[in-house]
C-alpha cells in the first residue's frame, strides 16, 4: 500500500476514535464542561496533560530545531520539562485545594478584586490565542503534505473535528480524547525513533543509542561534532549562545510553562490534592518520554542528512529530496556549478537550505522506513496539534463564559445559561482559531516568545506569592502584574516589531534576547508586588484565612463554582 | 489543627520545597549550563557529561524530584493529620 493510502487509513481511524470518545463523554453540567466533573484519575490526567502540553511545535518542530542548534537547543528540552517541577511543588496542589474552575478565578478571589480578575482574563486570552493559531496551521501543514489536500481544507477538517469534541464534551470530552491522542502521538514518535536508533547504533533505545557508536565504530556524537566542524558549523555538543541568554531563556520557558493557564487548569480536574501532586509527576514522565527521545532523533537525522547530501551529486538524491523540494521546504542552488551539493556554514558558498520543520516529518523517509511508519507520523502530528488546540479552546471559552460573563457581567446567569454560553464561546473560538490558521498573521512565529514571556511575567509571580506570601495584597499583585507585562511586552515589541534590525546581543539589555526577557519581567513583577504589598494595608482577614486553608490538603471538596 | 502545628507543617513543607529546588537548579542551570564546559571533559560512554545533563540527565532528575516530593508530602500530611480521607 502507498504512503497516502496508509495515511488515510490511520488518520481516519484516529479521527473516528476521537469522535466516538466525544459522544461517549458529553458534558451535562458546567462542572463537567470546565473541569470534567473533577473525577479524572491522576494517571489519565497525566496523559491528558502531556497531550495538552505537547503541541505541534513539540512533535514536529522541536527535534528539527535541536538538530540545527545542537547544544543550544537544550534550552527547549530543559525549559519545557523543568517547569513541571515548579508546577508540582509550587502551584498544582494549592490550586487544586482552592478548588475553582479557572486561573482568573484564583487571581480574582485571592486578590479580592475585579481588576485583577480582568487583567488575568486578558492575559489568558492573549496567551491562548497566540498558541492556537500555530496549532491550526500545524494541522493544515500535515494535511497538505501527507494527504495532498489544500492547506485551508486541512484547517477546516481539523476545525470540524475539534468543534465536535470540544463544544460537545467540554473538558470531559477533551480529557478523554487527549488520553487517546497521547497514545497516538507517543507511539507515532517512538516507532520511527526506535527504528532509526537500531539502524544507526544497533540499540533499540534511542536515549542510549544517542550515546552509542555508529557503523564505523566512532561514537555518534563525536562523529557528528566532526562532521559539523568540517562543514564550518560549531561542534554539535558545544554552545554558541552567550551563557546569560541560555540561562534566561531556559528560566523563562520553565516559569512560563508553569504559568500557562491551559496546563494549570488540568490540575483542577483530579479528585484530591494528593492526586494533583502525583498527577504532575505522571505528566512529566509521559512528557519526558518524548523529550528525551527528541534529542536522539535530532542527532540521528542530522548525521544521516549530512552523510546523504554533503558533496553528493544532486542528480543522485533520493526520492524524498525532490518531494520536499516541491513543497519548497528544501532548496538547492548550484552556486559553483559542479552538480554536487555543498552544505556548509558559509552562506556565500552554501547551496542547500533545509526547513527545520521537515526533520521529524521526513525522518522516516530519510531513513527508508516502511510506508505505514511514515503515515503514523502524520497521525501523530495531528494528534499533537488537535489535543493542544482543544485545551486552549477550553481556556478561551471558560474565560469568556465563566470569568467574564458569570463572574463579572451577569452573576445571576443560570447554570444552563452558562453552559450554553460556554459552548457558544468555544464554537466562536474554534472558528476564530481556524481563520487564524487559514490567514496566519505574519508574526505567529515571533509571538511565541510573547506567550511564554507574558505567562512568566504575569501569572507565575501572582499565583506563587498568593500562596506563599500571606502579606501580598491586591495593590501589590495588580501593580506587579501590570508592570511585569508592560516591561516584557515593551521589550519584545521593541526588538521584534519596531526595531527588528537591532535584535542582536549588542543592543539587548545585559545580552538577554526577547525570548529570555520573561525572566527579568518575572523578577520585576515579584519585586514590585512584594514592595507595594508591604507599604499598603494588609489583605482582609478572610483572605488570610483562605491562604491558610489552601496550604493544607484536608477538606478539599471537588471543584465548585461558588 | 492548632496554629502552632500548622506553622510547623508549613515550615517543613517549605524546607522540602527549597531542598528539592536546589537540586532542580543544580542539575539544569548548574550541570547543564554554568558548568557545561567543564563537565564536558568527563565522559559517560559516548556522551560528554555536560551535554548529557543538558539534553537527558536533567530531565530524568526532574521526574525523580516530583516523585520524591509526593512521597515526602504524603508522609508529612499523615504526620500532621492533614491528609484527605
Amino acid at each position: 500500500m502507498s504512503v497516502q493510502t496508509w495515511t488515510f487509513i490511520l488518520v481516519g481511524i484516529t479521527f473516528a476514535l476521537y469522535i466516538g470518545i466525544a459522544i461517549w463523554s458529553r458534558a451535562g453540567s458546567t462542572k463537567e464542561f470546565y473541569v470534567a466533573g473533577g473525577g479524572v484519575h491522576p494517571i489519565a490526567n497525566g496523559m491528558a496533560t502531556a497531550a495538552d502540553w505537547m503541541s505541534a511545535a513539540s512533535f514536529i518542530s522541536m527535534a528539527g530545531l535541536i538538530s540545527f542548534l545542537g547544544y543550544d537547543g537544550s534550552v527547549y528540552l530543559m525549559g519545557w520539562t523543568g517547569g513541571y517541577v515548579l508546577l508540582a511543588l509550587l502551584l498544582a496542589p494549592y490550586l487544586r485545594k482552592f478548588g475553582k474552575f479557572t486561573v482568573p478565578d484564583f487571581i480574582g478571589e485571592r486578590y479580592y478584586s475585579q481588576t485583577a480578575r480582568i487583567v488575568a482574563v486578558i492575559c489568558a486570552l492573549f496567551v491562548s490565542f497566540t498558541y492556537i493559531a500555530g496549532q491550526m496551521r500545524g494541522v493544515g501543514i500535515v494535511f497538505s503534505r501527507f494527504l495532498e489536500v489544500d492547506i485551508n481544507m486541512g484547517v477546516i477538517i481539523g476545525m470540524a473535528i475539534v468543534f465536535i469534541y470540544a463544544v460537545l464534551g467540554g473538558m470531559k470530552g477533551i480529557t478523554y480524547t487527549q488520553v487517546a491522542q497521547y497514545c497516538v502521538l507517543i507511539f507515532a514518535f517512538m516507532v520511527p525513533a526506535i527504528f532509526i536508533s537500531i539502524k544507526m547504533t544497533g540499540n533499540p533505545i534511542p536515549q542510549i543509542g544517542l550515546g552509542g557508536t555508529v557503523a564505523d565504530g566512532q561514537y555518534l556524537l563525536d562523529k557528528l561534532d566532526g562532521l559539523n566542524q568540517e562543514l564550518g558549523f560549531s561542534a554539535y555538543t558545544e554552545g554558541t549562545k552567550p551563557m546569560i541568554d541560555v540561562f534566561c531563556i531556559t528560566f523563562a520557558l520553565m516559569v512560563g510553562t508553569a504559568g500557562l493557564p491551559h496546563v494549570i487548569v488540568r490540575f483542577f480536574t483530579v479528585p484530591k490534592v494528593k492526586d494533583a501532586r502525583i498527577s504532575a509527576g505522571w505528566a512529566l514522565i509521559f512528557i519526558a518520554l518524548l523529550y528525551t527521545t527528541a534529542p536522539a532523533i535530532s542527532a540521528f537525522v542530522r548525521t544521516n542528512m549530512i552523510e546523504t547530501v554533503s558533496n553528493k551529486p544532486y542528480a543522485e538524491m533520493p526520492g524524498w529530496f525532490s518531494k520536499w523540494e516541491q513543497a519548497k521546504l528544501i532548496k538547492f542552488e548550484d552556486k559553483n556549478g559542479d552538480g554536487n551539493i555543498q552544505y556548509v556554514k558559509d552562506a556565500t558558498i552554501n547551496e542547500l537550505t533545509v526547513d527545520r520543520d521537515i526533520m521529524v516529518l521526513a525522518n522516516p523517509e530519510i531513513a527508508g522506513l516502511p510506508a505505514w511508519v511514515i503515515a503514523l507520523v502524520a497521525a501523530g502530528g495531528l494528534a499533537a496539534a488537535l489535543s493542544t488546540a482543544a485545551g486552549l479552546l477550553l481556556v478561551i471559552s471558560s474565560a469568556v463564559s465563566h470569568d467574564l460573563l458569570k463572574n463579572a457581567i451577569k452573576p445571576d446567569i443560570s447554570e444552563k445559561g452558562e453552559l450554553i454560553a460556554a459552548r457558544v464561546a468555544a464554537a466562536v473560538a474554534v472558528v476564530f482559531a481556524g481563520l487564524l490558521g487559514i490567514y496566519p498573521p505574519g508574526f505567529v512565529a515571533q509571538v511565541v516568545a510573547f506567550a511564554f514571556g507574558l505567562a512568566a511575567s504575569s501569572f507565575f509571580p501572582a499565583i506563587v506569592l498568593g500562596i506563599f506570601d500571606k502579606r501580598t495584597n491586591m495593590q501589590g499583585a495588580v501593580a506587579g502584574m501590570i508592570v511585569g507585562i508592560i516591561f516584557t511586552a515593551t521589550y519584545i515589541i521593541y526588538f521584534k516589531f519596531i526595531n527588528p534590525e537591532m535584535n542582536n546581543s549588542e543592543h539587548w539589555f545585559l545580552g538577554i534576547s526577547p525570548e529570555g526577557i520573561g525572566t527579568i519581567g518575572m523578577m520585576v513583577n515579584a519585586v514590585v508586588t512584594i514592595v507595594i504589598s508591604r507599604i499598603t494595608p494588609e489583605p482582609p482577614e478572610s483572605i488570610q484565612e483562605l491562604v491558610e486553608n489552601i496550604r493544607i490538603p484536608r477538606g478539599a471538596g471537588s471543584a465548585h463554582s461558588h | 489543627m492548632s496554629g502552632k502545628n500548622l506553622q510547623d507543617y508549613w515550615k517543613t513543607n517549605i524546607r522540602y520545597v527549597l531542598m528539592l529546588l536546589v537540586v532542580w537548579f543544580l542539575v539544569s542551570y548548574g550541570a547543564g549550563i554554568l558548568w557545561e564546559d567543564a563537565l564536558n571533559n568527563i565522559r559517560l560512554g559516548g556522551f560528554k557529561l555536560g551535554f548529557w545533563f543538558a539534553q537527558q540527565g536533567s530531565i530524568y532528575v526532574f521526574v525523580i524530584l516530583i516523585f520524591v516530593y509526593v512521597y515526602l508530602m504524603n508522609k508529612l500530611d499523615e504526620e500532621y493529620d492533614v491528609n484527605e480521607n
